[in-house]
């Protein structure tokens, strides 16, 4: 991954959306930006805090960690600051995982509302509107609760220059995994990376009845 | 080595994606149990004791885990899954939903979405919106994974005759409850299991125009799927959605109409044994992949393709 252009991954600007919405809506006192990642990561957390987060932690590590391992890095945050709600993105777009936010969820004891599409705070309560394989699900969780963003759930706003300039100043804590007292060590390993298998080329057809030729008598799928 | 494979199921209907995950199972190889988890199941698991290569079948028919929620279902797995030395899901939206929280309840990784199985401890998923593969090793003493469907040809449905033991253990973390669900209603074929899916994007312009498809899918016996746009535009319901962040499908023929092929679409169907673009602009990413491009407007050529077959 040299020279690549890194960047918050999608789910979780929709996350920090929502978290702002909730703010802006009297709902949410406080919104506290967490990552796990390199010091070079200190950037995504500022473009958190540009969108509207108050104050943002880093937990540094330079290894491949993998989502159990980030997991219980988070639980700490969480016994830490005692958020009653933790919202994460389904999944990231790299290692296409998503499981971090259910194994926060499991370790906390908090009920999940994963894939997200609509979130409701109602006193002690949220509601929890899901996007399921057959169409949505609406379930209600006792808070604290853990809620994973869908796409859908939101469209996050761009930062301004002048809250990108505000975002420097502020508070950004830095921790190491070691002071939280977690374990990071994982039983997974990656044996290799490989391209997928190419597709070999195509053609074109120039018109539909050679199409539907070619697809009943060259592939015969129809 | 005994597996556990968990039922994907409404309980009214075993969902096919179970069949696939038995296969999964199949590969890895050893002993093959079922766990059915639901209220008032009787009848899945009656289906789930038939499935082929299946040697016991364990029903857990408890109102707590009515609708699979995770904080209570992922107790009840975490529980009587200690002892098996690898724990299978589908990665449907369910399996992805609860299997995460049974693996940490259990300190051990997840393995998402497996598309292949190397070995019993090693397996292959991609990575990157598919742009690249990984096999990953695990060491983990009951490893923890959810199958990709379109990666295993299901096993046979009937044939087996596994023993049915219930499950006395109800679960009930008591921090969640199911409010209610809008599931969208379709005649035709389910989407990830169809052999022939027609797929609308952004070109469609608007809802009224999937009509098209929909005449051109029944023609074929075919699903209808969309491409985010399609979704994000509101011409059709998300549960429509092909790609990265949506549905998986391998079908035997994918066609996809004014879909540009954006990577987080091909994500979802690349897969697919025979794939046919029609599209306007020939300079549509799509067109690398597709097995058969048509350069048309999709408003005359889909009616005609609709007429010819």
């Amino acid at each position: 991954l040299a020279n690549v252009k890194m960047s918050m991954n999608p789910f979780c600007e929709i996350a920090v959306e929502e978290a702002v919405r909730l703010k802006e809506k009297g709902v949410a006192t406080e919104i506290v930006a967490v990552t796990v990642g390199p010091t070079a990561a200190q950037e995504q957390l500022r473009t958190a805090l540009a969108l509207g987060a108050d104050r943002a932690v880093l937990i540094e590590s330079n290894d491949e960690l993998n989502s159990l391992a980030i997991a219980k890095l988070l639980k700490a945050v969480v016994d830490k600051e005692q958020p009653q709600l933790v919202i994460l993105g389904k999944q990231a777009i790299d290692s296409d995982n998503n499981q971090t936010g259910q194994m926060l969820a499991a370790l906390s004891g908090y009920a999940q509302g994963t894939f997200a599409s609509e979130v409701t705070v109602e006193g002690d309560r949220v509601k929890v509107t899901r996007e399921i394989d057959g169409g949505l699900q609406t379930v209600d969780l006792k808070l604290p609760a853990i809620v994973t963003t869908d796409l859908r759930l939101n469209e996050p706003r761009y930062a301004s220059l002048p809250n990108i300039m505000k975002a420097k100043k502020k508070p950004l804590e830095t921790l190491k995994p070691e002071e939280l007292g977690v374990s990071t060590a994982s039983t997974l390993s990656t044996v290799k990376v490989e391209a997928p298998a190419a597709r070999s080329a195509g053609i074109k057809v120039k018109t539909v009845d050679e199409l539907v030729d070619k697809l009943k008598n060259e592939a015969k799928v129809i | 080595m005994t597996i556990l494979v968990i039922a994907e199921h409404n309980n009214a209907e075993l969902n096919a994606a179970t069949l696939n995950t038995v296969a999964a199972a199949q590969a890895i190889g050893g002993d093959i149990e079922v766990l059915v988890a639901g209220a008032g199941c009787g009848a899945v698991a009656e289906a789930a004791a038939k499935i082929a290569g299946v040697s016991k079948e364990l029903v857990a028919d408890n109102a707590a885990y009515a609708n699979l929620l995770p904080e209570n279902v992922s107790l009840l797995i975490a529980e009587i899954g200690k002892g098996y030395s690898h724990i299978l899901a589908p990665a449907s939206t369910n399996g992805k939903n609860y299997l995460p929280r049974v693996a940490a309840l259990l300190d051990v990784d997840q393995i998402s979405e497996i598309i292949s199985v190397e070995s019993p401890d090693t397996f292959k998923r991609p990575i990157y919106a598919g742009n690249a593969i990984a096999t990953v090793k695990s060491d983990a003493a009951v490893k923890v994974i959810t199958v990709r469907a379109t990666g295993f040809d299901a096993v046979a449905a009937e044939g087996g005759s596994a023993a049915i033991e219930a499950v006395a253990s109800a679960q009930d973390a008591g921090i969640s409850a199911f409010v209610g669900e809008e599931l969208a209603k379709s005649d035709r074929p389910e989407l990830a299991g169809a052999k022939i899916v027609v797929s609308g994007g952004r070109g469609m312009q608007n809802g009224d125009n999937f009509q098209l498809l929909y005449s051109l899918a029944d023609k074929l016996g075919a699903a209808v799927g969309a491409s985010r746009a399609a979704v994000d535009a509101g011409f059709v319901p998300n549960d429509m959605q092909v790609g990265q962040t949506g549905k998986i499908v391998a079908p035997q023929l994918y066609i996809a109409v004014g879909i540009s092929g954006a990577i987080q679409h091909l994500a979802g169907m690349k897969d697919s044994k025979v794939i046919v673009a029609i599209n306007k602009d020939e300079e549509a990413p799509i067109f690398q992949v597709a097995d058969y491009g048509l350069v048309a407007d999709l408003f005359e050529a889909v009616p005609e393709l609709t007429g010819k077959l």
